[in-house]
């Protein structure tokens, strides 16, 4: 065990990692997004991608009231389809911890708080620990943390990785999930780099975006962190899972995901447990397509509660 | 790298539902005749021969068989439509090119469907690259009919006559667009014979000049075998000969040339080497080697069938194209999801399973991904050769299917050695993440095309054509005019 912790936790030779071609990404994800999903495999993945959905409201706006919706939305998605699977987390910041946990109590749903000074992760590391601390004690079960994206783009990749493992070690149980902010990394080598970077360090989960930076989740990002994760349990025989966040509102979007995912991970990340979509307005458009694909036509938007 | 308990699964799981293109769209006769002198004629001796589904060994039609008196009629509607088509506006000559192409985009859904249901290609590349690329090989030719003075400054540039083109199966009607487009486009007049496995999409085509308003004879259209090939080359009024094929059948067309003042463009076969450096971009490498040897089956001439891959992530790159391969559906070419069809023709999969057999004789490890194929049809897994090295038969001849010989390298110069160590030179490949790598290699490669960190690319406006015994001429591209033209002196 003394062994696993240690190459857990040692800084890699990022220089040895391999190169990113955009030219060749863009083409592999277009050839993802050609694949033709119907029918059964249609209906299939529609109901996976709801049940992988953290289900989030991260605003300076966020009251207990509008997180106790949130919550309620997370419960029953659209009782009018029976047989449809929960979400699989709402994600909220750590003050509403508390309240989601209480609306959520004796349902299997995660509690995911975000932590670390999100979304900018510009605070002093002790802030970034007592904030997970207390996340992780209101009872959040996930911390979706956000990496210091100035350090990495100075190359203190050091300080980058300790800041990891030591958020690691303040989530206690709780799972982490590491935000790599795509959009501020630039390029698909940072990409490929930090996300070698966050698992060595201990990261459950690589996410992509805050949601508050443009561009967030894309394809091209995701398939590149994919790949990394492929690698990582080459390497080490360790599942690392993956959140795409932000920008992805359209079935048709997600189930080229999944696409993605199956064709690069195989089936074994197909689960909740190693896949989720971080969006706020995904899961209506899922219904939707499965009432489409239920009745032959889609009903109008009025027929699914937002919140 | 993966080891056993490490290894990804792609096997169980969400499956993709069957998704096929539908038929409905598409008209086929029963009977095609040949195409001549813009009509329909049945040939000369009333035999006619079979066109199979590669996937399902269904008939599709029966087609008629040209022979000598057949071709003899083609080359005088040719000859006879020549003096008007050359004498015609370079412009209007223009309009007509211009118009097949629009005709085309037009109908590109039937025309997907059927190249597909013919050769037993995957529906996403005759929809994706195969029409397109053959709409686009029209509209690029189309522009020059006007400009040809402009294509060759000081020169007076003047048509050859008639053109016998011969073209193969493994891309029928953009094979044809390549011959038919500069032809037209300079003033030439074609006599144009498919392959006997996949004439569908040229008498398709034939359609298609008709309805364009093409005057009779300018381009006809001749279905046979090595027969009627011979007859249009031996031809004494044929001009010019533009061959895609074998290297047996070239040589034995450029015997029959010898002497004759026909000029000929020759596209042969390929060994291509795929060179992967060790500071590649490995994961899209990958994309690159599947993209290289899988794509039409294999049936490329410019596929890249001998994979080098540096030592230092030899290891890393062979376990990733392994499981990459797990990923690729092999199956009914009309289901959209369809990665690998069928193989073209019962002969071919012949060919291909004798050189799985030789290959193991040679004592080369055999893979192949684990995908279900169905029962009926001609199929053949995706398949890596390792431990091989150049003696190996496997690693000198074209095997022209989904097939894949890999070996390893240390040095640039030895990669550079064993690439060029071939009879072939049609293309290359080269991955490293240095640009002045990618000089280097793709100066020393002796090959007509060489892709820098892609594969397997096509564009109207490249020329295109091989060294050694992959041919002799270019096709594409401005150098594409050349052959269709008399310069002058």
């Amino acid at each position: 065990m003394v062994t696993a912790i240690e190459t857990r936790t040692t800084l890699p030779d990022l220089s040895r990692v391999t190169a990113v071609d955009e030219v060749g990404v863009n083409e592999r994800v277009a050839r993802f997004q050609s694949r033709s999903i119907k029918t059964t495999a249609k209906v299939e993945a529609l109901k996976l991608i709801l049940s992988m959905i953290d289900l989030t409201t991260l605003e300076g706006a966020d009251t207990p009231g509008k997180v106790r919706q949130l919550c309620q939305k997370a419960m029953h998605l659209h009782d009018a389809m029976p047989g449809l699977p929960h979400v699989a987390a709402v994600c909220v910041y750590p003050t509403m911890v508390g309240v989601a946990k209480k609306a959520l109590a004796g349902r299997d749903i995660n509690i995911a708080s975000v932590a670390t000074g999100f979304p900018s992760g510009q605070a002093p590391l002790s802030v970034k620990l007592d904030e997970t601390r207390m996340a992780v004690e209101a009872g959040a079960s996930e911390i979706d943390m956000v990496i210091s994206r100035g350090a990495f783009l100075a190359g203190e990749y050091a300080r980058v990785f300790d800041e990891i493992v030591a958020i690691k070690e303040a989530c206690g149980e709780a799972h982490l999930k590491v935000i790599l902010e795509t959009g501020e990394l630039r390029t698909l080598d940072n990409v490929r780099r930090a996300s070698v970077l966050a698992m060595h360090a201990g990261a459950d989960f690589i996410k992509t975006s805050t949601g508050k930076i443009q561009p967030a989740a894309t394809m091209q990002v995701t398939l590149v962190m994919l790949q990394a994760i492929r690698d990582f349990y080459y390497e080490t025989g360790r599942m690392v899972g993956m959140k795409p966040a932000g920008g992805i509102s359209r079935s048709k979007l997600a189930v080229h995901y999944l696409v993605m995912l199956r064709e690069t991970l195989g089936n074994a990340w197909m689960t909740p447990e190693w896949f989720r979509f971080g969006a706020s307005s995904l899961a209506n458009d899922v219904l939707m397509q499965l009432k489409k694909q239920e009745t032959g036509v889609y009903q109008s938007a009025d027929y699914f509660s937002l919140d | 790298m993966a080891t056993p308990e490490n290894k990804l699964a792609f096997d169980a799981g969400w499956q993709y539902a069957p998704a096929p293109e539908s038929t409905d769209h598409i008209e086929l006769q029963k009977k095609y005749e040949l195409f001549i002198g813009g009509d329909f004629v049945a040939p000369e001796e009333g035999r006619y021969f079979e066109t199979v589904n590669p996937a399902t060994e269904e008939r599709l039609a029966r087609v008629g068989l040209a022979t000598d008196a057949d071709v003899d009629k083609a080359v005088a509607a040719a000859r006879r439509a020549f003096t008007g088509w050359n004498r015609l506006k370079p412009a209007e000559r223009g309009k007509f090119v211009y118009r097949i192409a629009r005709i085309l985009q037009e109908r590109a859904r039937e025309f997907a469907v059927i190249e597909s249901l013919d050769g037993g290609k995957p529906i996403r590349e005759s929809r994706d690259v195969d029409i397109p690329l053959a709409a686009a090989h029209f509209f690029y030719y189309a522009g020059w009919a006007d400009k040809l003075d402009y294509a060759f400054p000081g020169r007076k540039p003047r048509p050859l006559g008639v053109a016998g083109q011969i073209i193969p199966w493994n891309f029928p009607l953009l094979m044809a667009a390549w011959k038919i487009a500069p032809a037209l486009a300079c003033g030439n007049t074609v006599v144009l014979k498919p392959a006997e496995t996949t004439p569908l999409t040229a008498l398709k085509l034939a359609e298609v000049i008709a309805d364009a308003g093409l005057p009779p004879g300018v381009v006809n259209i001749v279905t046979g075998a090595g027969e009627t090939g011979a007859a249009i080359v031996n031809h004494p009024r044929v001009d010019k000969i533009a061959f895609t094929g074998s290297t047996a059948v070239g040589r034995i067309i450029q015997k029959a040339l010898a002497g004759t003042d026909k000029k000929y463009t020759l596209e042969l076969g390929g060994k291509a080497a795929n060179i992967i450096f060790a500071d590649a971009a490995l994961d899209q490498a990958v994309e690159g080697i599947v993209n290289g040897i899988f794509f039409n089956q294999g049936h490329v001439c410019c596929a890249g069938s001998r994979l080098f891959v540096q030592e230092a992530v030899a290891d890393e790159v062979v376990a990733k194209l392994k499981d990459r391969m797990e990923t690729l559906i092999v199956g009914d070419p009309l289901d959209k999801n369809t990665d690998i069809g069928a193989i073209n023709s019962a002969e071919q999969l012949e060919t291909i399973e004798r050189y799985l057999e030789i290959g193991r004789q040679e004592g080369a490890e055999v893979h192949q991904s684990a995908c279900p194929v169905p029962e009926r049809g001609y199929w053949c897994r995706p398949t890596l050769f390792t431990g091989v090295s150049q003696s190996n038969r496997v690693v000198q001849e074209e095997i022209f299917g989904p097939v894949l010989a890999i070996q390893t390298f240390r040095t640039f110069d030895e990669a550079l050695t064993k690439a060029n160590n071939t009879p072939y030179g049609l293309s290359g490949g080269v991955w490293t993440d240095k640009g002045a790598k990618i000089f280097r290699m793709t100066r020393s490669v002796r090959a007509g095309v060489v892709w820098a960190n892609t594969f397997n690319k096509f564009d109207p406006t490249s020329p295109f054509g091989g060294y050694k015994e992959s041919g002799v001429g270019r096709e594409g591209g401005l150098h594409g005019l050349d052959a269709y033209l008399d310069l002058g002196a």
